[in-house]
């Protein structure tokens, strides 16, 4: 190991040199590689098994590779843990220098063990789940690649290799979410999620480009994370069009992080991808693609400290998702469409604790909803695959008796993301709402109600598919069975990681000292505290966490009349005021409709007009040069066979005229040219003497 | 009076004989006829050098032109005669009225 100091940063930041960075992204890469060009054969020789394994093989080696980096990083002093790997040169246009280098350092921790441990979980559970797929080694192939983009993602060293891994989840998303693409339906999701990705991807683009152009002008360009820590001091003052520069580019970042992420207004893409086998659901769109919008903030937190009112907005859309998401959720039947909103309203609270500078909770949270979120995902799955694909609640019921480890690791995470003390969830989330408290109290209310909410969906969730009379029809029942080991040892692990993994962050309210916070605070800072560390009243605290642990047990308990006593009739609320509001609710806000109507109509009506202006005035000046052309070439046709061939025939037709005449000169008659000679030369003879 | 043989004496009968020689060339149908006109044409014309050389201080030039047209003659006479030749060969007929072939 040899310390390497960076040349360009002013506190000559030491970052340590490795090669083993390189394998994390690299191994999944590999099996992706092997699996879509052999992977036909394989499963073709050795079964699903063969490809499975390779593929479950690759991610648990990354992970291996991952925690090797993590005891090296915590054995380093602490303002010594980064990790880097100089792979190779990339590009270097003018002031542009972009390499291919990877960095470990506590965030880009988190985030792999993330990546590489829940991904790793969810392969072993997707040879379980997809048991009867004949193209499995494509999913899986798609699977790694999906996890070689996402690792990308959070080890690239600079922005461009960020979006490099920013795209390919992109791309592995759209792949995924259209699996079965045999079905036109799926097909349509996935390109829903790859354009409206695609319009915040234009987002994070500009930012990037605004960013490095304004630091160009200082002589500072950089893209690499490290240097831009410090030279970001060089956007303050900066104005464009009247805004400082550090905001706008903070900004078109969070655009981008809206689209990754789906905040408002642009994850309507999240609940469709659905339509994706239900281990992509848990691996995308909930443990790790959704996150790279928060991972993103909070590896440029620097830059966001920097610009107060993107924290604003980051902060205002994060409560406003958090608790419209959660609105949503209320009312849907489908048991995945619950959790997709749900994952929406988590994401909204992650970039709530985002915008009130709240970077380390943020993670925090970003962690356990990855645990607890995956567990619930891979638990509907596994409840959809032994209900053979049926995915609404109405035609559940009772399955506790059928499939116990599914129940009870389904419950525990639902325990974990209702925010019950002593869970993941509880600790996450409240820290998020008190640094949410102390930045606003509105934000603070917004999340409070979404809390509420939360835990009720979530148990009315759990009532209506595992208590209660069983709704599923008789052939359906008959078949209904707990899912092999294969799928329940990682919904196992998960439900204990959705309580366990809470306890790494322990705020100093309740006797922690939060080691997962100072484990980031290198990377996020001392700012990590929204500047109000200290000096707060623990009473206040602690009444505010009483409160929405209240909240909490207020929504479970709800649901528990609702849909297990059924003492109060859940039609009361869906018809109240007319029955209009729960028809807004169940119809999603008509969001999907209203973005159908402006922007799709928008765009097909312009394409048309633009298709019209093309077949018309383009094609007709188009057409109007061919006529043009057409009729030129006619007079100048004419001109050609009156004028020029015209005098060459003549001079043709003369000549021979002429020949005809002359040739009656040559009788052959040799007398006859004998008097011609005679008559000739006398002729000359008296003409010259004459 | 009889005057002195002189250079016109000589002219007059090379002029006779090219007239005699030209006539014969206009008017014979016999090929043979004709190449005799020739011959004839030919030696008025070498009446005429020898006369020139004589009567002038030409040296021997006009004579040693004569050698030559002589030579040029026969040479001509072997040709033509070789023409005739053949052309009888053709047409079984030698009479240059006969050949209008090469007409038009």
């Amino acid at each position: 190991m040899t310390a390497v100091h960076d040349a360009h940063t002013a506190h000559e930041a030491v970052v340590h040199g490795t090669h083993l960075l390189r394998w994390i992204p690299l191994l999944p890469l590999i099996g992706a590689t092997i699996n879509f060009l052999g992977g036909r054969r394989i499963q073709a020789s050795f079964g699903r098994f063969g490809v499975a394994a390779l593929a479950t093989l690759m991610p648990l080696l990354s992970f291996v590779l991952v925690m090797a980096s993590f005891f090296q990083l915590t054995g380093l002093p602490v303002e010594e843990r980064t990790l880097v790997d100089y792979v190779a040169p990339w590009i270097h246009i003018g002031s542009l220098n972009a390499d291919i280098a990877l960095q470990f350092d506590p965030l880009t921790a988190v985030m792999t063990i993330v990546i590489t441990g829940i991904g790793s979980l969810i392969h072993i559970y997707s040879y379980g789940y997809m048991d009867e797929e004949p193209a499995a080694w494509r999913f899986f192939a798609l699977l790694n690649l999906f996890m070689f983009a996402m690792l990308t993602l959070v080890l690239g060293d600079n922005l461009l290799i960020m979006f490099v891994g920013w795209e390919g989840v992109g791309l592995c998303s759209w792949a995924l979410i259209g699996f079965w693409f045999s079905e036109e339906a799926n097909a349509k999701a996935g390109n829903k999620a790859f354009i409206v990705n695609r319009i915040g991807d234009f987002g994070f683009l500009l930012g990037l480009f605004l960013l490095f152009w304004t630091l160009d002008g200082h002589g500072q360009s950089t893209i690499v994370f490290r240097e831009l820590a410090t030279a970001a001091g060089a956007l303050e003052g900066e104005t464009l069009w009247g805004l400082s520069v550090a905001t706008l580019v903070t900004l078109f970042f969070f655009v981008g992080a809206t689209g990754k992420s789906a905040q408002i207004p642009l994850y309507v893409w999240l609940p469709d991808a659905m339509a994706g086998p239900t281990p992509v659901s848990a691996l995308i769109h909930a443990a790790t693609m959704v996150t790279a919008g928060v991972y993103m903030i909070a590896r440029m937190n620097f830059l966001f400290t920097m610009a107060p009112i993107t924290l604003e907005v980051v902060a205002y859309i994060g409560a406003a998702t958090a608790l419209f998401a959660a609105t949503i959720g209320l009312a849907q039947n489908d048991i995945k469409k619950v959790l997709a909103y749900s994952t929406v309203s988590q994401l909204g609270y992650m970039f709530m604790a985002m915008g009130v500078g709240a970077y380390a909770a943020g993670v925090f949270h970003l962690m356990t909803h990855a645990f607890f979120k995956a567990c619930l995902f891979l638990g509907s799955g596994s409840v959809i695959h032994a209900m053979h694909h049926e995915q609404d609640m109405r035609n559940m019921g009772g399955l506790r008796k059928y499939m116990p480890r599914t129940f009870w690791t389904f419950l525990i995470a639902t325990i974990a993301i209702a925010g019950v003390p002593g869970t993941a969830g509880f600790f996450s989330k409240d820290e998020i709402l008190w640094k949410a408290y102390l930045h606003h109290p509105a934000l603070w209310a917004a999340g409070f109600a979404g809390a509420g909410m939360t835990a009720f969906y979530m148990f009315r969730l759990v009532f209506m598919t595992f208590f209660g009379e069983c709704r599923a029809d008789e052939h359906t029942r008959e078949h209904l069975h707990e899912s092999s080991g294969w799928m329940t040892w990682p919904l196992i692990i998960l439900a204990a990681g959705s309580i366990l993994s809470g306890y790494i962050g322990i705020p100093p309210a309740l006797g922690g000292s939060n080691p997962f916070e100072h484990f980031l605070e290198p990377v996020l800072g001392g700012h990590g505290h929204g500047g109000v560390h200290g000096h707060h009243d623990l009473m206040l605290e602690y009444t505010y966490m009483a409160m929405s642990v209240g909240i909490a047990t207020t929504g479970i308990f709800l649901a528990y009349l609702m849909y297990n006593r059924r003492l109060i009739n859940p039609d009361w609320f869906s018809r109240a005021g007319g029955g209009a509001l729960y028809k807004l609710i169940y119809n999603k806000y008509y969001i999907d409709e209203i973005y159908y109507g402006t922007f799709l109509n928008g765009t097909i009506g312009l394409a048309r007009m633009l298709s019209w202006f093309d077949r018309t005035i383009v094609d007709g000046i188009v057409n109007g040069l061919a006529s043009i052309t057409l009729v030129v070439s006619y007079i100048n046709g004419r001109i050609d066979h009156y004028v020029v061939d015209g005098l060459v025939n003549f001079i043709a037709n003369f000549t021979g005229w002429f020949g005809g005449v002359m040739r009656r000169f040559q009788t052959g008659s040799i007398n006859a040219y004998l008097y011609g000679i005679v008559v000739v030369v006398t002729a000359v003879l008296f003409a010259s003497t004459w | 009076m009889l005057a002195e043989v002189g250079l016109h004496h000589f002219l007059f009968v090379g002029l006779a004989l090219f007239c005699a020689g030209m006539f014969c060339v206009l008017t014979r149908r016999n090929a043979i006829g004709v190449l005799m006109g020739v011959e004839l044409i030919l030696n008025a014309a070498n009446v005429n050098y020898i006369a020139f050389s004589r009567y002038s201080a030409g040296g021997y030039d006009g004579q040693v032109f004569s050698i030559f047209v002589i030579m040029l003659a026969a040479a001509e006479a072997a040709i033509g005669l070789a023409i005739v030749l053949a052309i009888y060969r053709r047409f079984h007929s030698i009479d240059v009225s006969d050949m209008q072939q090469l007409h038009w």
